[in-house]
């Protein structure tokens, strides 16, 4: 008798924490953000009425989170670049940098847990969170008219994506970087007379000069951790869009002309006319996969230089060593056309900011990024280029950084970073993986190309 | 015979000790190279391999030659005694005085390097710099546009080494305490299901882990548990509890059946005997399974990102940070590594003195 | 941890004494609903505290602790406290609940039932959109990198685990008779002790390859070594299909820690008595290891061998840091990852984590034998 009272009551009181528990964990902790002092109506700014609002200290107090890459030096410049607003608007933006934010940021976005504001290094990866419906349309937070003034048609064709109810503009762009550009030891490679090529032919006869002078004239390395490869994807971007043209190029990246293809071959060829010379590449083709790609201009810093040719994006100059002065101590040149019929076309890349959340003040600070004012510290500070107009060359403070801007700015051809433009199993897979076998000697071209073309998600 | 035995004896701890030497010897090289290297300066770590801070032989110049200009550098070069091509000075040539001529970079410079075969002590440029900079932040610094260096102070590890320890301590002992209920349900007690549900645990063991965090993320945003430690517990038992049932289980089950019966005959209920039987006879179990799910969580990184993400920063993130973007802060690397790696050896020692032999010596008898 | 005194009724000390006076039926009553609820209000309030997250650091580090292991510990006391109150009959049914019962319903949630979503993703697109079929199963079991990672996790699979389990084993035994045992056995576990990323830095340093040409020099150990013998530098880890056992010695490395740590436990479990007996009766070191020794740790052999096989098989972060999966050195789990989180496609990356689950079937299946011969409930 006793014993099924005690039953009773002991479901009783399990009941009762259980309820208590889900009560617990349904009620919302903490109220929402403070609401904005309703003021009088501030005169919008040709980015948008939040911005405007923001500068008259309607949103203070409230909270932004960011998501991106940047770590270490890069966050601490970034987030210098943004407190001139944080303070002037009272608005904080809080800014999460990982490492692994490539792995983190779909995870995050599937799970639930969504930034305002994500900073993505490059357009690929928010290709999936446009498919998945979660980014919001940039001209329902932005004046569109602002958009159209302040970027290129280029720029604004490249952040148009297609979601699940059809085309947004899904990005507005940051930072740029070329990657159509060689650099080479300005004050070794001037003392030793060499003249800077104007075409591919007269870079070849320097190459060879080099080679018999008693140097290796490339420094080539693409191993890149997980990413290894994306070095070598880059030369051959850069070469078709030489051998080729942009056309031809643009149905490549569109999966339309196949990698085994004639273009592609004959860009390869010329690509192993360097890379698979030993006496041309420093350690010789074998070391190419094994060299990250940070360290393979390392060489040409050394006195005499070891190599001296170095193709690679801008970025590559915050891996040259501290004491290197721009202009001086190193330069650039771009990297010569082939086919005078396909002008001087441009390789490049950027990284572009989305936004999750819609909030008043979420507007006003993706209204303020889509101003170069935004970045103005980090391009004063060195390494970074702006997409936007309104920002003036100027800002750069060094000749190479403002060469590369103008180079960017007077492209015939600007063409985007196709393996970030292709689907992700290609461009940041098979293509990656199989030209480093390929460079590597593993497997033949021929096989490469075939895999590739097999990887392609029909 | 009794001396035969004696010296049979100690050949044999010879043996065994000279074995155990070789396999360690094998096993520190790697770890000697990472302590080395995270004495160095960071530029010095690229130049050459970490063994060159022992003494060893080594090409060391002594002097320079030029090479008049009158010599025609693409045909044979004469110097001290030795005809050769361009491309062997290059390489190198050994002259008849012992020192060793090598042409210094491309033809254009003329000149030859002579070195002489040396030995070369100590290396004496290790630094405690890489040390430093990631116990109390790395150094960073900018030039502003009017050329102003601008610095500042990256992360330092002490806040996210109490971050860690919030995470590991709770994160090891609550899987390990319910995962010792669990094994001894399955080993002792007989419930319908028994089988299937262990068969299933067995099987969980393989699942990995990704797998589970979008689901796991959407369930903690709706129950506010995200970017709590108490959600990065569940999570740790969550993922740790496989592992830690299926290892506590074959031990368990191992206890000798009568010292159970001959508790269940005194009258003791299951929770006594889980508590006062089970749990100290399977101390050296728990010990051993403490120290894996200890290093698990103290070395675990995407876990921590996801669940816990930056604010509440643990060790492995800090570290990540630290090392920068461009992952070629070596030097930074492998100084916090070893930082990283002073606690869970310290973990590991202390749990040594539960690995002795015996507990269950007494009861086999019977 | 003594709290058989507290409840049962036969102890005779002032809380026993306290309790009784509960013992009528409001009392009961009482009590049964006073308990979990003050439980239930103490976690509470420490989950509050920590959700604040107000006070210092260290102070809500100490609180976490606290709470968190106390918390468990207490839910335990609570639950087994309700069931042991019940009717005999139904307490004797429900208790081994309250023992398997938490453990079984964390990972329900936490791998179960994830586990299920994967296997309905496997069969719809790469954003979950539509239904596919077979056709990311297709990619599993066809695709030429996945029938590269089957052959390469084969061969850690035998060979990873073959070397980690033996030189585990022999650690833990000759480390068992000598003094240094400590010392030893510290040097072998250190490996474990690392994090990865160190690891990997240094493994690096050992395969680096710089290159053939004037005045390189390398800096990797193993190319240090090969020269100094006369021999031509190599890129190890580029050698096709040897960079794969290039890799599996670092797993080798690693998990010879782990296998020599729950090994030794279980030499130390075998009672001195026999060892000593075998040894009055002339038995050699070698006999006594493979008589006396290995069957009676059979059944931990068993499990540290299935752990480090279902560790190979979701071996990717050696490969990731390495060589990415370059070179013919892919394995499934970085194949996984790879679909998962750089292509972002759902479907093969559930597929693929399905197929690794029917890989260890086998395994599986020979636990369960052994599971049901140590079958012994009360």
């Amino acid at each position: 008798m006793r014993s099924k009272k005690q039953m009773i009551w002991a479901s009783i009181a399990i009941l009762l924490v259980a309820s208590l528990v889900l009560a617990a964990c349904g009620k919302t902790a903490e109220a929402p953000a403070a609401e904005a002092p309703a003021g009088e109506t501030v005169a919008a700014l040709p980015q948008g009425q939040e911005l405007a609002n923001a500068y008259a200290g309607q949103y203070k107090g409230t909270v932004v989170t960011m998501a991106g890459p940047f770590t270490d030096q890069d966050e601490v410049v970034f987030n210098d670049s943004i407190k001139g607003f944080e303070e002037k608007t009272g608005i904080d933006i809080q800014y999460e940098g990982s490492k692994e934010f490539e792995a983190n940021i779909n995870i995050r976005l599937d799970g639930g847990d969504r930034p305002d504001i994500v900073d993505y290094p490059q357009p690929g990866l928010l290709k999936y969170a446009v498919e998945k419906g979660y980014a919001i349309d940039m001209t329902t937070l932005i004046n569109p008219e602002w958009i159209k003034t302040n970027y290129s048609d280029a720029w604004q064709a490249l952040s148009k994506m297609t979601g699940p109810n059809g085309e947004i503009v899904a990005g507005i762009w940051a930072r740029a970087n070329g990657k159509s550009f060689v650099f080479y030891p300005k004050k070794a490679f001037d003392a030793a007379g060499y003249k800077v090529p104007e075409t591919w032919d007269e870079m070849m006869a320097l190459t060879q000069q080099i080679a018999d002078d008693g140097d290796t004239p490339w420094c080539i390395g693409i191993e890149s951790g997980a990413a290894t490869g994306w070095t070598m994807t880059d030369w051959i971007e850069d070469v078709m869009l030489r051998v080729a043209g942009g056309e031809k190029y643009d149905q490549w990246v569109a999966g339309e002309l196949k990698f085994d293809s004639p273009e592609v071959r004959e860009a390869l060829d010329y690509i192993e006319a360097i890379w698979f010379n030993d006496a041309y590449v420093y350690g010789g083709r074998a070391a190419i996969p094994t060299i990250n790609f940070g360290d393979a201009p390392k060489p040409m810093f050394e006195d005499p230089p070891k190599c001296w040719f170095n193709r690679q994006g801008n970025f590559v100059t915050t891996f040259f060593p501290e004491e290197a002065v721009a202009g001086v101590d190193y330069s650039f040149f771009y990297l010569p056309g082939i086919k005078e019929e396909y002008g001087k076309p441009v390789l490049g890349a950027g990284d572009i900011y989305a936004v999750f959340n819609d909030r008043p003040e979420v507007r006003a600070v993706i209204q303020y990024f889509s101003t170069g004012e935004s970045l103005k510290v980090w391009v004063e500070s060195g390494g970074a280029i702006l997409t936007h107009n309104d920002a003036s060359l100027d800002w750069y403070v060094d000749p190479v950084t403002r060469g590369v801007a103008e180079t960017i700015r007077n492209a015939t051809t600007f063409r985007f970073d196709g393996s970030d433009m292709m689907p992700g199993a290609v461009g940041a897979g098979t293509f990656w993986k199989y030209m480093t076998d390929y460079v590597s000697g593993s497997i033949t071209r021929d096989e490469a190309l075939r895999q590739i073309d097999a990887s392609w998600p029909k | 015979m009794a001396n035969s035995l004696k010296s049979h004896k100690a050949s044999q701890s010879f043996w065994t000790n000279f074995v155990l030497i070789v396999i360690c010897v094998l096993w520190m090289i790697p770890i000697l190279g990472i302590l080395i290297t995270s004495f160095r300066p960071s530029d010095e770590i690229f130049r050459n391999g970490w063994w060159n801070v022992f003494p060893h032989k080594e090409d060391v110049e002594v002097s320079r030659v030029v090479i008049p200009e009158s010599v025609d550098v693409d045909g044979p070069i004469s110097y001290g005694g030795k005809t050769a091509t361009f491309q062997e000075w290059q390489r190198g040539i050994q002259l008849d005085d012992g020192t060793k001529a090598t042409w210094y970079g491309n033809k254009r410079t003329r000149t030859l390097i002579i070195s002489e075969n040396k030995w070369v002590g100590f290396a004496t440029n290790l630094t405690l710099e890489n040390y430093k900079d990631v116990l109390t932040g790395k150094t960073i610094t900018y030039k502003n546009a009017q050329g102003q260096t601008i610095t500042r102070t990256g992360n330092n590890l002490g806040g996210a080494f109490l971050n860690s320890l919030a995470v590991t301590i709770p994160g090891t002992i609550i899987p390990i305490l319910i995962a010792a209920f669990a094994a001894f349900g399955f080993a002792w007690l007989d419930f319908p299901g028994r089988n299937v549900v262990f068969t299933i645990i067995v099987a969980l063991l393989v699942v990995p882990l990704q797998i589970a965090l979008v689901p796991i993320l959407q369930d903690y945003v709706k129950l506010e548990l995200n970017g709590t430690f108490l959600g990065i517990w569940l999570a740790h038992t969550g993922f740790g509890l496989p592992l830690a049932t299926y290892l506590l289980f074959n031990y368990i089950s191992t206890i000798p059946r009568e010292l159970l019966e001959s508790a269940y005959i005194d009258g003791a209920s299951n929770f006594t005997i889980f508590t006062n039987l089970i749990l100290p006879l399977s101390v050296p179990a728990l010990a051993s399974f403490a120290i894996f799910q200890f290093l698990w969580l103290w070395n675990d990184y995407l876990v921590a990102l996801v669940f816990l993400g930056e604010k509440n920063q643990t060790v492995t993130i800090a570290v990540a940070q630290l090392v920068g973007e461009k992952g070629q802060d070596w030097h930074l690397m492998t100084a916090a590594a070893f930082i990283s790696m002073i606690l869970p050896l310290v973990v590991f020692l202390s749990l040594q003195r539960y690995f002795v032999r015996g507990l269950m010596a007494g009861s086999v008898k019977g | 941890m003594n709290i058989s005194q507290t409840k049962s009724p036969g102890a005779n000390n002032p809380i026993t004494k306290i309790l009784s006076w509960f013992g009528t039926a409001i009392g009961q009553l009482f009590v049964s609903v006073l308990v979990p609820a003050v439980t239930f209000l103490v976690l509470w309030q420490g989950y509050l505290f920590l959700q604040r997250a107000a006070a210092p650091q260290i102070v809500q580090v100490l609180v976490a602790i606290v709470w968190g292991v106390g918390g468990v510990a207490l839910l335990y006391v609570v639950t087994n406290w309700l069931v042991m109150k019940l009717p005999k009959k139904i307490s004797k049914t429900l208790q081994p609940f309250v023992f398997v019962g938490p453990a079984v319903v964390i990972m329900g949630w936490f791998l179960a039932v994830p586990v299920v979503r994967s296997l309905v993703a496997s069969f719809r697109n790469y954003l979950g959109t539509e239904w596919v079929g077979l056709e990311n199963y297709k990619f599993a079991f066809t695709d030429p990198r996945m029938l590269e990672t089957f052959r390469n996790n084969l061969l850690w699979m035998v060979f990873g685990t073959f070397f980690s389990v033996a030189f585990g084993l022999l650690i833990a035994t000759l480390a068992d008779r000598s003094k240094a045992e400590v010392l030893y056995k510290s040097i072998i576990f250190t490996p474990y002790a690392l994090s990865f990323v160190g690891a990997g830095v240094i493994w690096k340093f050992i395969y680096t390859y710089k290159g053939t040409g004037i005045g390189i020099r390398e800096i990797g150990l193993l190319n240090a070594v090969v020269t100094a013998l006369g021999g031509t530098p190599q890129p190890w880890l580029n050698l096709t299909p040897w960079n794969n056992f290039f890799l599996i010695v670092i797993m080798i490395w690693l998990q010879t820690g782990y296998a020599m740590v729950i090994l030794s436990s279980a030499i130390k479990g075998v009672p001195a008595e026999l060892l000593e007996a075998a040894r009055i009766d002339g038995a050699n070191e070698f006999k006594i290891f493979f008589s006396i020794i290995v069957p009676y740790i059979k059944g931990t052999l068993l499990t540290v061998t299935t752990t480090i096989v279902i560790f190979s098989l979701k071996t990717f972060d050696i490969v990731r840091v390495m060589t990415g999966g370059n070179n013919g050195t892919n394995v499934i789990a970085n194949e996984f990852y790879l679909q998962s989180f750089t292509y972002n496609n759902a479907g093969r990356a559930s597929a693929i984590a399905i197929v690794l689950l029917l890989l260890v079937t086998p395994v599986i299946i020979n636990n369960v034998r052994s599971f049901n011969q140590q079958r012994r409930g009360f």
